[in-house]
């Protein structure tokens, strides 16, 4: 399954943190077909409503019928209801989705938030259809490289720009390990008044252990590295 | 009567002849017959004004190649094309029943389709079908919002991209544009990109090759340019030609027009009076 007609997935590291009322959402921009990235500046994070977005996860398909089912749904919600939906309901219309059709869906998806009832909130909604109310969820396969990070590093209560920067550190490290993961962090803050997008490129992501500094060529490095000849 | 014109289809494929087929396979050692596959290397960008469509045009079947000058590029609207790479059949039928649609659609609406329309009644036929209907397109026009590219995958997932490449030759033209493109390039310099990128798949690809189609897409006009460039001449040809020794006799010439004209007849005044 490693050539270019596999189906299209999204490796994928997606991130949901509440702070302090409001919501973050995180996730990496790479799509991949087996071993080539089809898409190196894919946006994961999906508007439902103005007020709830979807991280997807998984079978780039998949999610993307699921979304394109579950915003119509609300929208239909919504005039029914004649306010703006909450995020639960959101949540809700996936999960029911994800789990009638589990044998045939495969996609995790993390659905996040603000509403005048509950304030932020995140939702997880992985492979199978459950969903889990979460003070935090990550996903994705490149989730698995910083499960110890996010135990050690969250905490209740942080600010905006604590948050930003956890979730921006936590998918840079997926990134750095996973194949399935890549490309640029895209975040997307959901607060009581607006929607705010933010845009982090490769080059502005902090460096790990034994990574090279983006160049525009290796040779630039190669010659200023270069031994001395060894003189016998 | 919008419900009965936009009713959906019947779903899915028709497994009536599965269990002859299976006998047919395993009992009597029949060989299926394989499908036309184009290998392909097509191609979009968006360039200052538009889109520029490419495409290679070779069909293979297996390792013959089947046809040496094949239209990939496909007409789905008078402001979109759409290039298709994967089984031939395949991308035929599912632009031509996309294009039918689009053409009612617009007899619905009074106006010019939109390219996320066809992007939507694509993705959507795709995806019913679970990636057995073996279509990637490269999709791209413009509308009344701007010029648009998408490519769609056989599973039912897009992408909305600034320049796309798919087929077997994809990593090939690929490598080009990826080194070579850049925002608000001219139509001249859009066209050399791609017939760049598309020659790079006819050389490096096996799977594709012969000439390169481009269809240039701008407000309110599209340019097919069928065979822009040709690489690949016939090396040896016959000087001799083909001429056919014995001609048949003609006994008998008669002609049916299938279209009669009719004369309107506008009469002034109260026709209808005994």
């Amino acid at each position: 399954m490693n050539d270019i007609n596999s189906p299209h997935s999204m490796g994928t590291t997606i991130i949901g943190v509440p702070y302090a009322g409001d919501v973050i959402l995180g996730a990496d921009s790479r799509t991949s077909t087996g071993l080539y990235a089809a898409n190196r500046d894919s946006d994961k994070i999906t508007q439902l409503t103005d007020n709830v977005y979807l991280c997807r996860s998984g079978s780039a398909a998949d999610s993307q019928i699921v979304s394109d089912y579950v915003r119509h749904f609300l929208h239909q919600h919504m005039m029914q209801l004649g306010q703006p939906a909450t995020v639960k309901v959101a949540a809700n219309l996936i999960r029911l989705l994800s789990y009638s059709n589990k044998n045939m869906l495969q996609t995790g998806l993390i659905v996040g938030g603000w509403d005048k009832y509950e304030g932020g909130k995140i939702y997880g909604i992985p492979l199978g259809g459950t969903i889990v109310e979460q003070p935090f969820a990550i996903g994705g396969s490149g989730s698995t490289y910083f499960y110890g990070f996010f135990d050690q590093e969250w905490k209740d209560g942080m600010t905006k720009d604590e948050a930003e920067k956890l979730v921006v550190k936590a998918v840079s490290l997926a990134i750095a390990r996973d194949g399935a993961s890549g490309g640029v962090v895209r975040t997307v803050i959901i607060n009581s008044e607006d929607v705010t997008r933010n845009f982090y490129p490769g080059d502005t992501l902090p460096l790990w252990h034994e990574e090279l500094a983006p160049q525009n060529s290796l040779l630039d490095i190669l010659s200023s590295a270069s031994p001395e000849p060894m003189v016998s | 009567m919008l419900s009965e014109a936009m009713d959906s289809p019947k779903l899915g494929f028709n497994f009536d002849l599965y269990t002859r087929n299976h006998m047919l396979l395993t009992k009597k050692g029949l060989k299926p017959p394989g499908y036309l596959k184009t290998g392909t290397t097509i191609v979009g960008l968006i360039f200052k004004n538009g889109v520029i469509l490419g495409a290679d045009t070779r069909a293979t079947a297996g390792s013959i190649v089947a046809d040496k000058n094949c239209e990939k590029i496909h007409d789905m609207a008078p402001n979109i094309s759409c290039c298709g790479a994967g089984t031939a059949a395949d991308t035929e039928a599912v632009t031509d029943n996309i294009n039918s649609q689009l053409k009612l659609h617009r007899y619905h609406t009074g106006r010019e389709s939109r390219v996320v329309t066809a992007l939507t009644l694509l993705k959507t036929h795709l995806f019913r079908y679970q990636g057995h209907v073996s279509a990637a397109l490269v999709l791209g026009g413009v509308d009344l919002t701007g010029p648009h590219l998408y490519t769609i995958y056989p599973h039912g997932s897009t992408d909305s991209l600034p320049f796309a490449t798919m087929g077997s030759g994809s990593l090939a033209a690929m490598a080009v544009f990826e080194s070579e493109f850049r925002e608000g390039l001219s139509r001249e310099e859009g066209i050399n990109l791609v017939t760049k990128a598309i020659c790079s798949g006819i050389f490096n690809d096996l799977g594709s090759g012969s000439n390169v189609d481009i269809c240039v897409i701008e407000k309110g006009k599209k340019e097919y340019l069928r065979n822009h460039l040709t690489p690949n001449p016939r090396t040896y040809i016959s000087s001799k030609g083909y001429s056919f020794s014995k001609k048949t006799e003609v006994l008998h010439a008669k002609v049916t027009p299938l279209k009669e004209l009719v004369n309107v007849v506008e009469v002034v005044g109260d026709a209808m009076e005994e």
